[in-house]
């Protein structure tokens, strides 16, 4: 599974909360530049299985490769360095209330860098000038939108140019119109600056319009039950649950 | 101008400043910036490359950037140079003394102003609740009196014990010098009835349930809670303030009494410990203070019970958005509290002079 060129390595990975299994024994890869999706239903694991990835939380078991490090047994520095290669688009923003926009962005160049500060706010500034809030720089969180404050949260999220940015659920609580342009930013953004994306929604209309390749998770038996192109899933799958996962929203999104 | 090799955060932060340097400081009418030998390219590089653009506009410098690779000027394009030139700057400027002296007592006088509007409100409630008493949340008002009263009573005497305690060791030493020590319990009665009790119940107060009332209410508007009471056609008012004012105001005057007896309890125990049988510091106590001072006090009290649950319910009801804002809700209630209720203690220090009381 090696021939494209893979940037994330899920080896044999169990998840669990206490003695509560809640993943077994999975493996998958992420390739890079592309829009991986985790998908599921509800409770099936799939915000348990990013925190995982980004290193909130100790796996039960396996291992999680970031571009060649191993972020389950880094420690100290060589962690710190792991943490550099990706950001986190928390779901609901996670913007810190009491600084500006460009605050924000600036948080993590003046933890990780050492620009002049000038500079700084400059890098901050092309980051909301990607996300398109570049006018908004000087607002506080509340003071905007919901899906304003998504954008700026994926804003950001690259701050430090990663490489890999995990999202989740982009689209919750936002409009089927907002979601869709934040479709395409993100679209914009892995095509013209390569990034990685691996992202938890399960919101249909957006896995077909971006993902490259998504798994599903199923809660009954806690594995991956389907891999590949949503399309393909769609029209291909020999489980009966995927395709009816994939036609239900296509015919209610035929119907509205 | 060369600029070659791997354009990261890091090579970026060596030759930043000499690049706007070379810009700032340069009297050259055009220059040519030979990108070709720029081998990667990131973010903190495209920023680079967008502060040379945009320094030299300001400067009527003709920049000419050549052999930067394709892909790399993809990473440009986003950005228009024009719209950089001026960077919003993080940092407020900070203002002149006077200005922000002024700005402090302007700010003053308009809390005054809504405090006394605020007020005019819950009294407005308050009449309202005492000729329908059915509409009161007793419930609520129960729950409060219980963490305004019950709970509070442990450090509130602790505190009333120790001033009591330490205003007689302090004061006993020079006294005694002139043979005066027997005075010790007049000097603890009469400042703990007539001011520390109440001073010191008001500052508990303000602390404990003044800063909880900002914060709850507060969070309440935060999470558009209050907006939905009023929505449901319920005033915040009657339902949120009128309960937490009825306890707090109610628990005051038991706080105080408890407050009183733990001082007069710690004056007892130094008075014993100059030589002085118990019997005397009562005697003492009896000839020297009135129930006057007692009542005095605890009007005081009322009053001060009050305004510390107001303005912990207007700080709550004030608060903006964002979580931070509630921090900030709970600091400002103490603090215009404690101010209020120091201010309230001149005026009724010059009311009481003028009644004789
Ligand atoms: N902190 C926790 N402690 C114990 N159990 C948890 C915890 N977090 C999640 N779980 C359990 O793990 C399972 C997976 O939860 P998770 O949040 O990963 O689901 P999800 O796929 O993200 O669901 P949703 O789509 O509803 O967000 C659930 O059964 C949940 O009850
Ligand atoms: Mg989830």
């Amino acid at each position: 599974m090696t021939t494209p060129d893979s940037i994330i390595q899920v080896r044999n990975f169990t998840a669990a909360y206490g003695n509560v299994k809640v993943i077994d024994d999975i493996s998958f890869d992420v390739y890079r530049g592309e829009v991986f999706v985790i998908l599921g239903g509800s409770g099936c694991g799939k915000s348990t299985m990013l925190k995982h990835m980004i290193g909130l939380y100790e796996p039960a078991g396996g291992s999680i490769v970031i571009e060649g490090d191993d972020i389950v047994t880094a420690e100290g520095e060589a962690r710190r360095a792991i943490l550099r290669r990706f950001g986190v688009m928390y779901q609901l923003g996670a913007l810190f209330g009491s600084m500006t926009l460009l605050q924000n962005v600036r948080l993590p160049l003046e933890e990780y860098t050492n620009i002049p500060e000038e500079a700084m706010n400059l890098v901050a500034l092309t980051k909301l000038d990607l996300v398109g809030l570049k006018d908004f720089a000087g607002h506080m969180p509340a003071e905007i939108s919901g899906g304003m404050q998504k954008r700026a949260a994926i804003a950001r999220a690259m701050a430090l140019d990663p490489k890999i940015l995990f999202l989740d659920e982009p689209s919750a609580g936002l409009d089927p119109i907002t979601s869709a342009e934040l479709d395409t930013l993100i679209k914009r953004l892995a095509r013209t600056l390569q990034i990685t994306f691996v992202i938890v929604t399960h919101d249909l209309p957006s896995i077909y319009s971006i993902a490259d390749r998504v798994i599903m998770l199923d809660k009954r038996v806690r594995k991956i039950v389907a891999v590949g192109r949503p399309a393909d899933l769609r029209d291909n799958s020999e489980d009966p649950w995927v395709r009816q996962f994939f036609n239900r929203e296509a015919e209610a999104a035929q119907a509205s | 101008m060369v600029i070659s090799g791997a354009l990261d955060v890091a090579t970026t932060a060596s030759i930043w400043p000499q690049a706007t340097k070379f810009f700032s400081e340069t009297d050259a009418k055009a220059v040519e910036v030979d990108a070709d030998g720029i081998s990667y390219l990131d973010g903190f590089g495209a920023g680079l490359l967008l502060d040379i653009q945009r320094r030299a506009i300001p400067r009527g410098i003709r920049l000419t950037v050549s052999g930067l690779k394709p892909d790399f000027q993809a990473m440009l394009e986003p950005f228009k140079p024009e719209g950089y030139a001026t960077l919003p700057s993080t940092s407020k400027p900070d203002a002149p003394l006077v200005d922000s002296v002024g700005a402090a007592i302007k700010a003053l006088i308009a809390d005054l102003g809504a405090f006394a509007e605020f007020t005019g409100e819950i009294s407005r409630a308050l009449v309202y609740a005492a000729f329908h008493p059915r509409t009161i949340r007793w419930k609520d008002v129960y729950r409060t009196a219980v963490v305004a009263g019950a709970d509070a009573l442990p450090v509130i005497m602790l505190v009333g014990f120790l001033i009591g305690f330490v205003m007689a060791f302090q004061s006993a030493i020079p006294m005694r010098q002139f043979g005066a020590d027997i005075f010790v319990p007049t000097l603890v009665g009469i400042a703990m009835l007539r001011e520390l009790g109440p001073i010191m119940t008001a500052v508990g107060l303000a602390g404990r349930s003044g800063a909880a009332f900002a914060a709850e209410i507060g969070t309440m508007k935060v999470n558009e809670e209050v907006s939905a009471l009023v929505t449901l056609g319920l005033q915040p008012v009657r339902f949120l303030i009128v309960p937490r004012i009825i306890a707090a105001v109610a628990m005051t005057p038991f706080l105080i009494v408890f407050a009183n007896v733990a001082g007069l309890l710690g004056g007892l125990i130094v008075f014993m410990s100059l030589g002085y049988p118990a019997g005397m510091y009562f005697d003492q106590l009896e000839q020297s203070i009135s129930l006057n001072d007692l009542l005095g006090g605890l009007i005081k009290g009322f009053a001060f019970g009050f305004v510390v649950a107001a303005v912990g319910c207007m700080r709550g009801l004030q608060t903006s958005t964002g979580a931070s804002a509630v921090g900030r809700s709970t600091t400002s209630a103490v603090v215009t509290s404690i101010v209020l209720v120091a201010i309230g203690d001149g005026i009724f220090a010059i009311v009481y002079y003028y009644l004789g009381f």
